[in-house]
Parts: C-alpha cells; sequence; structure tokens
C-alpha cells in the first residue's frame, strides 16, 4: 500500500477519505473501460492506465494514436477510441476514431486501426474540436460525440454505431454548451445529461476546474440548469469542485457497474497528498430529485451500520449495557435524583473494554437492534494494506470500535464477528454507495460459494448475507457517525 | 395423528363436547384473580380438527401452550437462565398431550392445546382465561409442524411480546430479549433445515407486564412465507 497509509498518516487523520492506489497520475482521462477483466483509461499525451480490480493502478501501453483527451465506447465486439488532435493551433483541430478488438496489449488480437476523422474545427469557426465524448443511446441505440473546448460551442454530431464513424458527414452539428470543455452525456429515467467541465485547468492546484451538469428530455438539448438556465448560455448545475485534499476535478466519465452502482471517474488537477499532481480518482455517482450527485467513497472512521429497511443497527448479540449504567430508581440503594433528573455531570461515551469483559470470547453472532449507542453497536470501518480492492476503494475491515473483533462470512454465508482480524477473504469487505447514497456491503469473498453476497437484513432483528436486490431495501445500509 | 384422521367426525365431536374457550377481556392492571369467572376469547379456541394449516401468510396457528411460570427479568442474561432451569422433565423433548399436567414448585401447570384465529398466540387472552397471572410470568409453548418433503434454507421467523428464546428439533435458533412488542418477523434464525416429517418448534415467552403475545412462521430463501406444511400435534 502506499505512503497513505503509514501509521503517522492513520493517527492523524480522523476521517480519511481514500484516492485510488499504486499509478495514478494522468490528465484527462478517458471514460473507464472494463476489458476481459482489467481496467483502462487512456489521457492525453498517449497515457494511460490499467488495473485489475480498479483501486490499485499501473503505467499502460500507449494507444494506436496519441492525442488529447481520448474517450472510448465498448459496441458490439469493438472498442471506439476518439481522440483529439490540434492542427496547428488552437482552435483548429480535429477529432480521429480508431478502434480495436481488445484493450489488452497482451491480446493475440490487439491492433489499433484508423477510422478516420469524424469532427473538426477550421480555426475560425467558434468550436475547438477537441474533448470528444462518445455516448450510445440506450432508447434507440443511435450514437453521438459531444466535443468541444472554450472557445465557442460544444457541440453534438451522430456517429454510426456499426462503424463508429460520422453517421452523415453534411449534417451541420448542434451547438449544444458553450464556455466549457470535456463533455460527455448520460441517461438516466427519461432525462439527458450533459456533463461538463467549467474553470481552468493545467495550472495545478490554482486549476478552477469544476464539473457542472445540465438535463434535457431530447439528446439534442436544450439542457438547462437546475435555475433553468441553458448550458449555451453558461448554464450548469455545480456536480463536483474542489474539496478536501484535491483541487480541480474534471472530465467526468459514467462507470455503470450495474445492479444499482454507478461509479464515475475524473481527474483532480492537483492532488495534495501526491505534490499537486493531476491524478485519476474514481467515486460513487449518486442521483437525488433527477440531478447526479457526486458521492464519497467510504471514509475510515467509527459508524452505526444501520438497516434501511428496518432502521435498526447491525450489533454483537451480547446482553447491551445502557450508557452510563443501569438507570438507579429513587427511592433504591444509590438512587439519584430521580428518572429523569440526570446524573448531574457528563456520561461519557461507553467504554468498550469496560463493557467487553461479559462478552463471549469467541465467535459472537450478530443481530439488528435500536441503536442505543452502545459499544456493540459501534463498528471502525478501516482499509486494510495489501489486500487488494474494487473500482475506487481498498477492501476494509469492519471491527468493533476500540477491539479487534472483525466481522466475517462464515461457511454458511452467515454473519459473524470472529475473535480477531486475520485478514483472510471473508474478513475483507467491499463497502459500496448505490445511487441513493445508502451503501452495499459485501465480503470479498463467501466460503463455498462463489456467488456475490451482500449483507442483508431479514426480519426485524437480523442480518445475513444474500443476493443482493437493487429493487428493495434488505441489503441497503446506512453508516451514520455514531 | 394419522390413526385420528380416519376418524375426524368423531374427533371433532368428542373435542366439541369438551370445549372450553379462552377469556378475552383484558384487565387494565394485568394481574388476574386466582379463579375469578372469566369470558370466552374470541381468537382462542380448542383444535376442532386432527390437524391445522398455516394462514394465509404462513403463520402457526396451533401449539401447545403451558400455564405461566412465574418470571422476572427481560434482559438477554436473566432471560437466558430463566429458560435454562429446569422447570419439569423432559422440559426441551416433551410433546405434551392437550390437558396433561406437570408439577412446578409444588404447583399443578396444564398444557392447553390451542388454535388462533389470528396470526399470533395471544398469551394476555390466554391467561386471563384460565385466572392465571399474566405479568412477570414464563410461558412455554410448543407445536410440531409436518413437512410433506425436506425443506432447506428456511428460517424460523417469530414476534413476541416480549423476551423469547426458541428451539427446532431441539437446537436453539433465536432469542430476542428487552420489554419488547410483537412485531412480525422480529427475530429471525440462520438458515436451516425443515426435514420430511414432523419437526418440533418449541419457545418460551417471558413478559413483564402488560399484554403478551407471540407468532411464528417460517421462510423461504426469498424470504416468502413457507405453507407447505400442516400442524399436527399427534
Amino acid at each position: 500500500m502506499n505512503f497513505r497509509y503509514s501509521a503517522a498518516v492513520v493517527l492523524a487523520l480522523v476521517s480519511a477519505a481514500f484516492a485510488l492506489d499504486g499509478q495514478i497520475g494522468i490528465h484527462d482521462p478517458s471514460t473507464v473501460m472494463l476489458c476481459d477483466g482489467k481496467y483502462y483509461t487512456f489521457g492525453t499525451g498517449g497515457s494511460s492506465l490499467v488495473s485489475d480490480d480498479g483501486w490499485t493502478w499501473s503505467r499502460g501501453v500507449a494507444p494506436g494514436r496519441r492525442g488529447m483527451a481520448p474517450d472510448v465506447i465498448h459496441i458490439g465486439d469493438r472498442y471506439y477510441m476518439y481522440v483529439a488532435a490540434n492542427i496547428g493551433g488552437q482552435p483548429k483541430a480535429a477529432v480521429n476514431m480508431i478502434s480495436n478488438r481488445t484493450l489488452d496489449p497482451d491480446s493475440p488480437e490487439y491492433k489499433w486501426e484508423e477510422g478516420g476523422v469524424v469532427a473538426s474545427s477550421d480555426g475560425i469557426e467558434d468550436c475547438n474540436a477537441i474533448d470528444p465524448g462518445v455516448f450510445l443511446d440506450p432508447n434507440d441505440g443511435r450514437l453521438w460525440l459531444v466535443y468541444g473546448s472554450y472557445f465557442g460551442y460544444i457541440r453534438l454530431v451522430e456517429l454510426n454505431p456499426r462503424t463508429g464513424k460520422r453517421l452523415n458527414p453534411d449534417d451541420q452539428p448542434r451547438d449544444i454548451a458553450i464556455n466549457c470543455e470535456a463533455s460527455a452525456i448520460i441517461y438516466r429515467d427519461g432525462w439527458y445529461y450533459l456533463l461538463a467541465t467549467h474553470g481552468s485547468c493545467c495550472r495545478g492546484t490554482d486549476s478552477g476546474y469544476n464539473i457542472r451538469v445540465g438535463r434535457s428530455r431530447k439528446v439534442t438539448g436544450p439542457f438547462l440548469d437546475n435555475m433553468g438556465i441553458d448550458m449555451i448560455k453558461g448554464g450548469g448545475k455545480l456536480f463536483l469542485g474542489s474539496s478536501g485534499r484535491v483541487v480541480g476535478p474534471g472530465h467526468f466519465g459514467l462507470l455503470d457497474l450495474e445492479d444499482g452502482v454507478q461509479k464515475f471517474s475524473c481527474h483532480y488537477e492537483a492532488d495534495l497528498d501526491r505534490g499537486g499532481a493531476s491524478v485519476l480518482d474514481i467515486r460513487p455517482l449518486l442521483w437525488k430529485d433527477g440531478w447526479p450527485v457526486a458521492g464519497e467513497n467510504v471514509r475510515e472512521g467509527t459508524y452505526e451500520i444501520e438497516s434501511v429497511r428496518t432502521g435498526t443497527a447491525l450489533e454483537l448479540a451480547v446482553e447491551g449495557v445502557p450508557v452510563g449504567g443501569r438507570l438507579r430508581m429513587p427511592g433504591m440503594p444509590g438512587g439519584g435524583s430521580g428518572i429523569f433528573g440526570g446524573t448531574g455531570g457528563i456520561i461519557p461515551p461507553q467504554d468498550v473494554t469496560q463493557v467487553s469483559q461479559n462478552w463471549p470470547a469467541g465467535n459472537i453472532d450478530l443481530r439488528l437492534s435500536n441503536y442505543m449507542l452502545q459499544a456493540q453497536q459501534k463498528w471502525t470501518i478501516a482499509p486494510v494494506a495489501d489486500a487488494g480492492g474494487y473500482p475506487g476503494s481498498p477492501y476494509f475491515k469492519i471491527t468493533i470500535a476500540g477491539t479487534d473483533r472483525a466481522l466475517a462470512a462464515t461457511d454458511e454465508a452467515e454473519l459473524v464477528a470472529v475473535p480477531a482480524f486475520t485478514g483472510a477473504p471473508e474478513q475483507l469487505w467491499r463497502i459500496e454507495q448505490l445511487t441513493d447514497g445508502a451503501y452495499r456491503i459485501m465480503p470479498k469473498a463467501v466460503p463455498n460459494t462463489r456467488e456475490a453476497l451482500a449483507i442483508s437484513a431479514v426480519g426485524s432483528s437480523f442480518a445475513t448475507l444474500a443476493r443482493f436486490d437493487p429493487g428493495g431495501d434488505r441489503q441497503r445500509w446506512y453508516l451514520n457517525t455514531p | 395423528m394419522k390413526a385420528l384422521s380416519v376418524f375426524p367426525t368423531l374427533l371433532i365431536a368428542l373435542i366439541a363436547a369438551v370445549m372450553v374457550n379462552f377469556a378475552a377481556v383484558p384487565e387494565p392492571s394485568g394481574r388476574s384473580p386466582e379463579n375469578a369467572a372469566r369470558g370466552p376469547a374470541p381468537t382462542l379456541t380448542r383444535p376442532a380438527t386432527p390437524v391445522k394449516d398455516p394462514d394465509g401468510e404462513g403463520f402457526i396457528r396451533r401449539w401447545l401452550i403451558l400455564e405461566p411460570i412465574g418470571a422476572n427479568g427481560l434482559t438477554q442474561s436473566v432471560v437466558q437462565a430463566a429458560v435454562r432451569r429446569e422447570y419439569f422433565p423432559k422440559q426441551f423433548t416433551i410433546i405434551p398431550r392437550d390437558g396433561e399436567k406437570v408439577q412446578i414448585e409444588g404447583s399443578d401447570l396444564t398444557w392447553h392445546a390451542v388454535d388462533t384465529s389470528l396470526h399470533n398466540i395471544n398469551l394476555y387472552h390466554f391467561a386471563y382465561a384460565l385466572s392465571k397471572p399474566t405479568s412477570n410470568v414464563l410461558f412455554w409453548a410448543v407445536t410440531v409442524i409436518d413437512c410433506s418433503r425436506e425443506l432447506k434454507d428456511v428460517r424460523l421467523a417469530i414476534g413476541s411480546n416480549a423476551a423469547s428464546v426458541w428451539w427446532v428439533n431441539g437446537k436453539e435458533v433465536i432469542g430476542i430479549y428487552g420489554d419488547r412488542q410483537s412485531v412480525i418477523d422480529d427475530g429471525v434464525s440462520k438458515r436451516l433445515t425443515l426435514k420430511k416429517g414432523p419437526n418440533v418448534v418449541r419457545c418460551a415467552v417471558v413478559n413483564g407486564g402488560g399484554a403478551t403475545d407471540f407468532c411464528a412462521r417460517f421462510l423461504d430463501k426469498d424470504d416468502a412465507p413457507v405453507k407447505s406444511f400442516t400442524v399436527n400435534l399427534g
């Protein structure tokens, strides 16, 4: 694991977010593609990154054409890459298409084929034909390309989904936005969304890059923001700006993992924890009131794990002790000022070392119960070094706060808390934010099955492992700060 | 029970002749004066058929219930200690007959076979009708479900007011504790297998004060109610 997980850093950060691991330096990354079990993204200047799991990345092989801010789409048996180059000086530019049967350079089928120019700008017209974004409409199978960068308009042209080339080269491009770049179109529930990057790039921590969005009922626009302002007049609802330790997010790319899990890729102009370098990130994509919202990957910390289905909390099946001890009634030995009078002082958080003395030494079953601020209900979620991960995050261990008692999957696909974390696959957890903001929590592996299972509420008071159902609340969990 | 099923009409007539209804009128204090006369309960009756199907949602509607035993406390440790105490011989294995008695601390307590017209068994009605205490008590209940085939990966799902501990074929599978109301599927077991033929479901319900009841059903791997069994108390 990289330096982010040195003991000093972990101790210093009460609630740390985690960027990706490995070699993640890139600028203007393409939409992340999954090909034969590996993830790929391509950036400006022929750069590329590859990952086995979407968490740890390494340098990849340059594609067949080097250029600016490529984008990639997989249709049928081919990967189509659109990559731009200025011809002379901006804004004279062209977008070229190249295609390949695979993105794996080690495959015997790996061979880039030139497809020609699909869009261009002549240096005079109000467009700079770079930063392509390709979109396959799930409603009718039509293929579209948006492109443009600041000088004039963001434009839209139609492509042939069978060839990846321009459908009708003589068709006039449509102007759909202005004064932005790195545009991309996605679709959801009857709306087309145009995400584009505003602000300046390429200035390190002084880069004002931020991603904004408008939506339309038609792929051709108009794309209006939340205030009804057309993006062709400069509108755009903020989707993601600088925050935490990263400056200047740009170049949105959708990564749809299905089953209600969507993510997006972007680059930050400057990651303060990496000396201000431009780096790749993958984050959850949420939806609220018909608008995309940038989620955050799970932060290390201590949480109540609350079932969306029941409103009850995951806990060890041990006898809980009320915070501050059991109420002493007036008139009883040691009784205080009455049941509503309190203690007269501050009641500290429950000391797990004290209350856990009566817990069984071995495995302990899990259950759901009303959250009562008790020690057996507080879970510390922490990344595990060198255990791999999934798009955007490392695997985590989930332990009762202040102890080493770790959540684990059993041979019977049930849950148990084992006395100590060993790093076994059934003790590693994939925690992903769903599009509604709740979380799906899945073990890396379940003994005796290859089926992907998630923590699931059964009834009001029990939790088990079951196949994830994106249409229900059984496998949805909130991570609440206790 | 198969022998009995040959003579269902005769059995019904015999049962009807000795039928005892259970009281329904709640007493605000929750206390029941011994031997007071009580009216019939609208939801609990003596079984009038050889076997009983679960209801449309899979709830088990026929049980044998022992008259209440005094018990105090609803916390996990207290309830666990209470149910592990031996009150009568073969406590965890007995399938009593309706009307069978056990002696506990010098008192004779009787097992009663009951059918409920609801999804739950109202223990308050049960005890009140018998002029037995309803507060600070422990009820033992047992039933036998007859499966026509083996059912794998099912779960017992129960609700109880208040704490309760449950066993299926002698293995403890659920414990829920505290002063809680009865909610369907409140406590759910791990996956288990119901074998072809009779399977014994047993519970101990501990009540503090006020209303007390329980309900139970089995859920399949998709959390749908299991209804492919009958209750047969033999």
